[in-house]
């Protein structure tokens, strides 16, 4: 990355600034040295450990631990190209190849002119516009090399919706303007909720149904009682922005057309459970929606929509933006924690749950942004109205990002329930080139694949539960018969090799080796018994892993076993 | 005073005892690798899983080092589901590191005849963190630390390079469970501390350039208790 060459003050003051904080500044610390110098030398390092009371040992790990952050210097400019499912999927094989005749550079390495550093990285959130690239700080979607040299700044996801309730301020307002945001009933929820008061939001939160959107779809009106009536200080909020699942944007999209509607949940959320201090944690691949969310923080602190006694409801809330570092393990709510805390981000042993023992061991609620912007909605227009959405199981409007090959990628809301068959072929226009459909990977790399014959399973909680499948993250990844689906099983493998933290073995030890069967099957090289060690290794991952990550790491390859077993045994589909 | 059912004897544990310590307690075997009473609990080798059920839930493979007893439950230490998870986990580890006794005591007990899984080249270092944690648990300084993510995880010193907070008091060495970390090369003779007593020093594999006294380490020894031999080599 480019070292940036109007920072007002110097990195050593910069430093000074933070140290009373302590650990937790690490990472703060990190990126800004990162984005200033190319990399972090041990010096830097040491200057950074003597402010904030780290050990050396204890930086290396954490800078070895984000993929963001490099211990050497690599070249002035950064290209990531993504080669999740869905890029790879749609040519970010043939992209490499590109870049390689035309900059000759490999993953891994600097042109030699020194200017280029190229590498390949896991999911950008960018999906709807594959194959997809982060040039420094610009996304780049359809990228090709003269894209990815001179990055255009045209991205734009489009955004489906037959009745606007999330989305309805998207693309209608000024994502940073206050004043729009309040012309657009902006902030009728959080005022609606000063005057309910703390109980009966949570009250009406639980009568909304409202489940989590991150993926676990967990009630979110039980863990905001739980930190409501968790009797330690202070208490925190966290917002999850740390999307990282494959072929999942919806989070982006929200942060970057309708900002203030998630600061908006935050602050009901601080308001109900008596929380002062949020967090929001968006990943480091969205430089773009950090600067947006910044400049929303500042207006609310400007306009008393933050600070102390908040539109004078004698309410005190503070918001904080920290950057991820490169890291899908930091979306699971404890690893986001420790990450926060300036440690490697582990995820944590549960219990205890965050309600008691979250963010510096105090009672958290931590929602994800889409939950956030649904609390906003719920506080405007009621509990009736917003069960008027939805299904009794999966209450409130859904968002979906479809990707991959299908006419129409982009973010679809969804909010009277409709079935997989008709968001594909009704709204999302169908196949791309009216190719046959091979299948849909559901749910992201920790989702499932579903086959066409099964495409009539209604998109609710329910209902994917019922046919042993998951809504996830709402992640749609369309898969035409054009698609090598062996690419797409060795992609997932190493999505899941290269982002398990480690920490425990059957996720360290089975995601590698999971990975290697699945290059293998993609080279058409599977040998005998392979099927039954990826059946092995996937269930022990599954059922000993210790966090979601590793729980789910063989969800879509242990799927995709049942519904075609022979490509496993080497047989060709 | 908690009451729980393990393996279908109904036994009684103080407040706070993990399912792992109760165990331990009543002599009943759990097979661990992160496990050392003097850290706290890490949850990370997963071979102390347990099947735990709390009736109508269905049971549940749960790690018995960091499970509380909880009043009721039903724990089974040996079943099939947990026989099955502790074998692939075993073999799994094996593939790395084929010939430690530890792992090859386990993998008899198990059944693991046949390892699956080939690793380009062995490593005695299975990733299991004890070091790390001792040396900031323990030791309180942090020397050292694991870096990367997933398989490409090591344990390092700062940057690669020698750590200056080293106090070279072979904690590390004596916790490693499969012997990764060795004391040797003795090639100097003067104080660890810099003091002026001169007594002999070997090379720290990890740190590379600081030196422990061989007396420190019989100390350590005793003080935690191992018997595990510890290789040093001597001129």
């Amino acid at each position: 990355m480019k070292a940036s060459g109007d920072n007002p003050i110097s990195y050593e003051s910069f430093l000074q600034q933070i140290a009373n904080r302590g650990r937790t500044m690490l990472l703060p610390a990190l990126l800004e040295a990162q984005a200033r110098y190319g990399h972090i030398s041990p010096e830097v390092a040491g200057a950074i450990g003597a402010a904030l009371c780290v050990p050396l040992a204890d930086i290396t790990g954490v800078i070895e631990f984000y993929g963001m952050l490099y211990d050497r210097p690599t070249a002035e400019t950064i290209i990531r190209v993504c080669t999740s499912p869905t890029c790879s999927s749609q040519g970010a094989q043939t992209l490499l190849k590109e870049l390689d005749q035309s900059l000759v550079v490999t993953p891994g390495h600097a042109t030699p002119d020194g200017k280029h550093y190229l590498e390949k990285t896991e999911c950008l959130g960018l999906c709807d516009q594959a194959p997809t690239a982060l040039v420094d700080l610009a996304a780049v979607g359809r990228a090709n090399s003269a894209r990815i040299l001179n990055p255009p700044g045209d991205f734009h996801t489009a955004i489906y919706a037959d009745t606007p309730v999330i989305t309805r301020r998207c693309g209608k307002v000024e994502p940073t303007s206050l004043a729009n945001f309040l012309a657009h009933e902006g902030f009728a929820g959080f005022h609606n909720a000063l005057k309910l008061g703390a109980e009966e939001i949570c009250s009406r939160v639980k009568d909304s149904g409202l489940l989590g959107r991150g993926g676990a779809a967990f009630s979110t009106d039980i863990k905001w009682e739980g930190a409501a009536s968790a009797s330690g200080k202070p208490k925190y909020i966290v917002c999850n922005a740390d999307e990282s699942e494959p072929g999942t944007f919806k989070d982006r999209v929200l942060l970057e057309n309708d900002p203030f509607a998630i600061l908006e949940g935050m602050l009901i959320a601080g308001f109900a459970i008596g929380a002062e201090k949020g967090f929001i944690y968006i990943r480091g691949e969205y430089p773009r929606v950090q600067q947006i969310f910044q400049q929303v923080i500042d207006a609310a602190y400007e306009n008393g929509y933050l600070g102390e006694d908040i539109q004078g409801a004698e309410f005190n809330f503070d918001v904080e933006l920290r950057s991820g570092g490169g890291a899908y393990i930091c979306g699971e709510e404890t690893a986001l924690f420790e990450s926060i805390e300036g440690k490697r981000g582990y995820p944590r042993l549960k219990p205890p749950f965050p309600t008691t023992h979250g963010l510096y061991q105090k009672p958290t609620v931590i929602n994800n942004v889409e939950t956030f912007a649904n609390v906003g909605v719920i506080m405007r227009i009621g509990v009736e109205a917003y069960r008027a959405y939805g299904s009794p199981g999966s209450s409130g409007p859904w968002l979906f990002c479809l990707s991959g090959d299908v006419e129409n990628p982009g973010l679809y809301e969804i909010t009277q329930p409709i079935t997989l068959r008709e968001l594909i072929y009704e709204r999302g226009g169908g196949v791309r080139d009216n190719a046959d459909l091979q299948a849909v990977l559901l749910g992201g790399a920790a989702g499932k694949f579903v086959s066409p014959a099964n495409l009539d399973v209604r998109l609710t909680q329910e209902d994917t539960r019922a046919a042993g499948l998951g809504l996830g993250s709402g992640a749609v990844v369309v898969l035409s018969e054009h698609a090598d689906l062996r690419q797409t099983f060795a992609d997932l493998g190493h999505f899941f090799a290269h982002e398990s933290c480690g920490k425990c073995y059957p996720c360290q030890l089975g995601s590698q080796r999971q990975s290697e069967i699945l290059d293998r099957v993609a080279n058409h090289e599977a040998l005998p018994g392979d099927l039954e060690r990826l059946q092995d290794v996937g269930w022990t991952m599954t059922d000993a892993s210790l966090c979601g990550l590793g729980q789910t790491a063989a969800s879509a390859v242990l799927s995709a076993i049942e519904l075609w077993p022979d490509i496993f045994q080497g047989g060709a589909l | 005073m908690p009451k729980l059912t393990i393996n279908g004897s109904e036994i009684q544990v103080p407040e706070g005892r993990s399912v792992l310590e109760a165990c331990r307690e009543h002599d009943i075997p759990v097979p661990t690798l992160c496990y050392h009473p003097a850290l706290e609990p890490y949850g990370a080798c997963r071979l102390c899983m347990v099947e735990a059920s709390s009736p109508p839930r269905p049971p549940r493979l749960v790690a018995s080092c960091v499970h509380p007893c909880e009043e009721g439950a039903v724990i089974e230490t040996d079943s099939e589901a947990v026989r099955k998870s502790r074998r692939t986990t075993i073999e799994l580890l094996l593939a790395g590191a084929h010939n430690d006794p530890m792992l090859l005591a386990l993998a008899e007990e198990y059944g693991v005849k046949e390892i699956r899984f080939t690793l380009p080249e062995e490593d005695l270092c299975v990733l299991c963190g004890l070091c790390v944690r001792a040396c900031r648990e323990i030791v309180g300084v942090g020397a050292i630390s694991l870096i990367n993510r997933g398989m490409a995880r090591k344990v390092s010193t700062p940057f690669q390079i020698a750590s200056s907070t080293c106090i070279a008091c072979g904690t590390c060495v004596l916790i490693c469970p499969t012997d990764a970390i060795k004391l040797k090369d003795i090639t100097h003779f003067h104080s660890v501390h810099g003091s002026d007593s001169e007594f002999e020093r070997v090379y720290c594999q990890i740190c590379d350039d600081v030196d422990l006294s061989p007396v420190v380490i019989q100390d350590v020894d005793v003080l935690i208790g191992t018997t595990i031999e510890k290789e040093v080599d001597r001129d």
